[in-house]
């Protein structure tokens, strides 16, 4: 590789975020695609590989008398800090990275060069996993109020929206045309969800060119239709997602949003989710919370508090619920956007989908959520996730508080769901390690252009393959639970520890229950098996135990009649026979290969008031095992 | 019976009741001495009993003749009483007031109540000092039980029976009572049997401004040190809280006299501050009008967390020291009646297995918090002249009742013989939802969730056991088929 001019380098010392115990000594490697760090001195061989795409910031602190320190953030919440002896080293190695990390260009990244020894006709089956085709029907589309229109096919009329769009009937070629040219950049009113219960609908776009007097008819009558395909209530919300100032502000440079006298029966709120910029500097203070040495309660819950993260998902996290709310309390479809229509909008019709749908909280049915309000309308993945060398301004945490959300949503709802929360963190890793080309990319068109389809991998099939290790086992199916409301008062918002300190896993509960329960599940089906395989034994054997072997055979069937713990959705699933799961590849991604033997962190603690001899002091990650029986973690690991 | 007079009007008709997560009933309330009570005619089932002494504070409002009055639970519930009439309602309040707050302990609930179960098992025989002392009999000879407070008259707060390291006499013991706040010597509060290190509490020694030492002290506490090993003594309070002590005839113990033991000073705040940080954390989680910033910056300035985590690293600290360090450790703040058993028995959670199980965990409340600290009585000397074990019933008779036990058992448990070190940083440390949010929001989708959970967990011995069971089967009938075949 070009841009690797040292791709090994001894004697690196890798010191640990949260003790002061001993630097592991190791040697750094750099491949094409990871960072690949070895513990030598360690006992058990420890590796920690980190993919280049996963690299945030890589910062070269002053040098000290032990060498050269190198600071790497990852988009993952992984922070690692190495010493180089050599200056000159950690130069080449600092160089290196910042190529690696942000290429130039789409084709040097991961996915492409990513070859999970499918043959071809396995990578087309890889890309249909996911049909949004199917998913408009399973809405009721087309139906007496919506279509699906190609009039966007050659990406004409907008060229961030895909080609295939769901549209009120009633709206014309021409309504549509000219709607889409009074909106910013051509992203005219389309349908996000339709609640087929009660024939309302979500619907978004990007702003207004309204600026202070401007009006469009199309627009109008756009609107109209949306109204119209609605007939059960008399008016529709329009959702402004922005603080309002901000929606005014922009009226001045000619954008803006609509005067409730111009369209009819029309109900406006601004829901005030703050920009991508803000956003971005949240996230930035939150993760100094997260890294802070030592802090007090105070420290943490201060600084909690003053990056305002969680304000921002609560915000999120009402429009949503207002969303959901008025659809299918009021029965009233809502027009959502923001800006451009890609972020806030996206975020809160997919949150709105989320609590509407159980669908949606399948593992598939997420896939499907994710493919149509983030993929293919144009989230710009790409461009948010920093994936290549590009305006620093235009990345931001936008899928990342959307996951939060989620996760925030299971927490209040721990059986409404049928993946687990490991779920959501392997989805986010997947949206910035371009492993797979699904986040590649800003739209459908230019991904179309990259041919990914034909380059690239879609990592459905790939997620669906490890179904096992995402189920959650107290899911009580998709029939459950129908529209779900959240409390969203302030105190149900928690910190996710699992996510913005995730490698730090001393802070983790010590015995993982859901590893527990997953095993439990797992002991289920041998032990059905099993019993299963006695009683035909029992049964062939001999004639006069075969009425007691069929009692039995009926208490076993009334077991597994009351335990639905494999729901019906994943049951069903279309056998995927794709075959990424070489031992080399499967674990390629997992940034943390390490064996880690977790072993007692001592800290040596400088704190004790009256300046007596430190003596050891519990560290603040005791990660040991000491007290793992029931669950082991490394199981998990592997 | 006095308690007429405190009722001044026995009974209300017409009374609305607003309670959390229930829609409002109307009923008549009536004033027992113990329990205040409200029933609706029509419906048997919406009724509520509530205990007087669970009454933390009342409210009254009048709008016109309508009165309200607010009460505040202890278990943190805020219920709603709209008693038509000023009189009535005036009443009302004022008798709950005076029975939730009965000067007389004898008055109380325990004298009065009488067991509507069977009792199995006496509570007030299943933790005896003589019992539990015989495990750590088992193991070591360098301790033995003392007699030397059966009377209460060296230390009034401890009970009549503890354990003392076997080469101090009662008459040293006697001496170094004096020397102990509130004659409380240094006594055996756990034995770590996996390397025979012992943990200690006690008050703060008296050493007074002018540093007056006690032979007897630094000797019983360094009985149970081992050659050449140095110990710990964890003080509670601050360096500078500790000095403060001095002045009023308190204090710590000097390196000069205690050569042995390294003193190390942390902050567990005093009963008070605690008793403020939780009234603020209540309020906080009540006040539901409130947005985000305001939420965390309340919750921060209750500085309950802030505690939590105190007490937990210092309790950790502990351990370690007995464990990792191999030494023996000394705790004591001023009393040795609140800060010091939240460590030491914290520090059993961690250290001991047997802490963690129901009988180890009721064992270990009798040991650390009541004998030595507080409930119903605030000591054994008092419990003694109230006569508890005649006239009241033990919560262990009632908890230990194998119906009640099964509700109690964590379905996850497996036992683990090994210490458990948590994670004391503040991202690890949450608010615990189930008691102080417990009346502010549902717990449905939770208690569902735990539900499914137990429900796997029961499934699954089921089919394991029916496993067995058809292998047993399968067995049985090849011995048959072997003995058919072979006549």
């Amino acid at each position: 590789m070009d841009h690797i001019n040292t791709p090994k380098v001894e004697q690196v010392k890798l010191l640990d975020r949260y003790t002061n115990k001993k630097p592991a000594a190791g040697t750094l490697y750099l491949t094409a695609t990871h960072l690949i760090y070895v513990e030598t001195l360690a006992d058990v061989r420890k590796e920690t590989w980190i993919l280049h795409h996963h690299i945030a910031t890589v910062e070269k602190l002053p040098l000290t008398t032990t060498g050269c320190p190198l600071l790497i953030h990852c988009k993952n919440f992984r922070v690692v800090h190495f010493i180089i002896p050599r200056e000159r080293d950690c130069q080449d190695v600092y160089v290196s990275l910042l190529k690696l990390s942000q290429p130039a260009k789409p084709e040097e990244l991961y996915a492409f060069v990513y070859n999970p020894k499918q043959n071809e006709a396995d990578r087309g089956v890889s890309w249909s996993t996911i049909d949004l085709k199917v998913d408009y029907q399973r809405m009721g589309l087309p139906n007496d109020y919506w279509e699906i229109t190609d009039l966007n096919k050659s990406y004409g009329i907008c060229s961030t929206y895909p080609s295939e769009l769901a549209v009120p009937k009633t709206a014309s070629k021409t309504t549509i045309v000219g709607s889409s040219k009074f909106r910013s950049r051509g992203r005219f009113p389309v349908l996000s969800y339709f609640y087929k219960e009660n024939n309302a609908a979500i619907c978004r776009c990007s702003q207004p060119l309204s600026g202070f007097t401007a009006r469009c008819v199309e627009d109008e009558q756009m609107l109209q239709a949306i109204s119209d395909a609605n007939p059960g209530s008399p008016f529709m919300y329009v959702v402004d997602t922005r603080p309002k100032l901000n929606a005014m502000a922009n009226r001045a440079a000619g954008k803006g949003y609509e005067n409730e006298d111009n369209y009819s029966n029309i109900h406006f709120q601004f829901v005030g989710i703050e920009n991508i910029h803000v956003m971005r500097n949240s996230l930035q203070k939150l993760m100094e919370v997260c890294e802070m040495k030592s802090p007090s309660m105070s420290d943490f819950l201060t600084g909690l508090e003053n990056s305002g993260w969680l304000r921002h998902i609560k915000a999120m996290m009402d429009a949503g619920v207002f969303l959901a709310k008025a659809v299918a309390e009021e029965k009233a479809s809502v027009l959502v956007h923001c800006s451009d229509g890609w972020d806030r909008t996206a975020q809160v019709c997919s949150l709105a989908s989320l609590l509407l749908d159980p669908y949606y909280r399948t593992i598939r049915g997420f896939m499907v959520l994710i493919e149509k309000e983030w993929i293919s309308m144009g989230h710009k993945f790409s461009q948010r996730c920093g994936q290549l060398e590009g305006d620093p301004k235009e990345v931001s945490p936008v899928f990342t508080q959307f996951i939060e959300c989620l996760w925030q949503l299971m927490e209040q709802f721990p059986c409404a769901f049928q993946f687990n929360d490991r779920f959501l963190l392997e989805v986010h890793d997947h949206v910035y390690s371009c492993q797979f080309g699904n986040f590649i990319g800003n739209c459908q068109k230019e991904r179309e252009d990259l041919k990914l389809h034909e380059r690239t991998y879609s990592v459905w099939p790939f997620l669906l393959e490890k179904t096992m290790q995402y189920l959650n086992p107290v899911y009580r199916g998709s029939s459950a639970f129908g529209v779900l409301q959240p409390n969203t008062l302030p105190f149900n918002f928690k910190f996710w520890c699992a996510m913005y300190n995730r490698f730090d896993k001393g802070m983790h509960p010590k015995q993982s229950i859901l590893d527990h329960m997953l095993a439990l599940i797992s002991q289920k089906s041998d032990g059905e098996g099993k019993v299963i395989e006695l009683q035909n034994k029992i049964g062939g054997g001999c004639g006069a135990l075969t009425k007691e072997a069929n009692n039995l055979s009926d208490a076993q069937n009334s077991l597994s009649l009351s335990t639905p713990n494999i729901p019906q959705d994943c049951a069903g699933e279309p056998e995927v026979s794709l075959t990424n799961g070489t031992a080399g590849m499967k674990e390629e991604l997992s940034s943390d290969r390490s064996r880690e033997q977790e072993e007692s962190k001592i800290e040596s603690h400088n704190s004790f008031s009256n300046g007596e001899t430190p003596v050891p002091v519990i560290s603040k990650s005791i990660a040991q095992a000491e007290g793992v029986s029931v669950v082991s973690s490394t199981a998990a690991d592997e | 019976m006095e308690f007429a007079e405190l009722i001044k009007t026995p009974r209300v008709d017409n009374v609305v009741l607003h309670r959390p997560f229930m829609s409002r009933v109307e009923g008549t309330l009536c004033l027992t001495g113990h329990h205040l009570i409200l029933s609706s005619r029509q419906d048997s089932n919406e009724e509520l009993w509530l205990l007087h002494s669970n009454i933390d504070s009342i409210e009254k409002r009048f709008v016109g003749t309508l009165g309200t009055v607010i009460i505040k639970c202890k278990d943190l519930r805020i219920i709603q009483l709209d008693i038509p009439g000023m009189e009535e309602c005036l009443n009302i309040a004022s008798s709950i007031e005076a029975l939730s707050t009965l000067d007389s302990v004898t008055l109380m609930y325990p004298f009065f109540y009488r067991p509507m179960f069977e009792l199995i098992e006496d509570g007030w025989n299943t933790f005896l000092p003589e019992q539990s002392f015989k495990q750590i009999e088992s193991l070591t000879d360098e301790w033995r039980l003392s007699y030397v407070n059966k009377d209460f008259n060296v230390c009034p707060s401890y009970p009549p029976i503890l354990a003392v390291p076997k080469s101090i006499d009662d008459d040293t013991i006697r001496k170094v009572a004096t020397f102990r706040h509130a004659g409380r010597f240094p006594v055996l509060s756990y034995y770590h049997k996996k390397n025979g290190m012992v943990m200690m509490r006690s008050g703060q020694p008296l050493t007074g401004s002018n540093g007056r030492r006690c032979k007897e002290d630094e000797q019983l506490i360094n009985a149970t040190l081992r050659a050449g090993k140095r110990g710990y003594i964890i003080d509670t309070r601050s360096i500078n809280v500790a000095q403060q002590a001095k002045a009023r005839g308190g204090g710590f113990e000097l390196e000069a006299h205690y050569p042995q033991w390294r003193r190390i000073h942390k902050t567990i705040e005093r009963s008070n501050i605690l008793q403020e940080s939780l009234i603020k954390l209540v309020e906080a989680c009540n006040d539901q009008s409130h947005n985000m910033d305001r939420w965390l910056s309340k919750l921060e300035a209750s500085n309950w967390l802030t505690n939590i985590k105190e007490i937990l690293t210092t309790a950790c600290l502990a351990a370690q020291c007995i464990d990792r360090e191999g030494a023996s450790v000394l705790v004591h703040g001023t009393e040795g009646t609140d800060s010091t058993l939240q460590v030491t028995s914290l520090a059993q959670i961690i250290l001991d297995p047997t802490s963690r199980t129901i009988r180890g965990f009721e064992s270990l409340v009798e040991r650390e918090w009541l004998q030595f600290g507080t409930f119903l009585g605030n000591n054994s000397f008092e419990r003694g002249k109230l006569k508890l074990p005649q006239k009241t019933v033990s919560l262990w008779s009632w908890v230990n009742r194998p119906q009640d036990t099964e509700r109690f058992l964590n379905p996850l448990f497996e036992a683990n013989s090994l210490v458990i070190w948590p994670s004391v940083s503040p991202q690890s440390l949450l608010l615990w939802e189930g008691v102080f949010l417990r009346w502010n929001r549902s717990s449905k989708c939770l208690d569902e969730a735990y539900e499914e959970m137990i429900h796997i967990i029961e499934h699954n011995k089921e089919l394991q056991s029916k496993v067995s069971t058809l292998h047993r089967q399968l067995a049985e009938l090849e011995t048959e088929d072997v003995q058919l075949e072979t006549p």
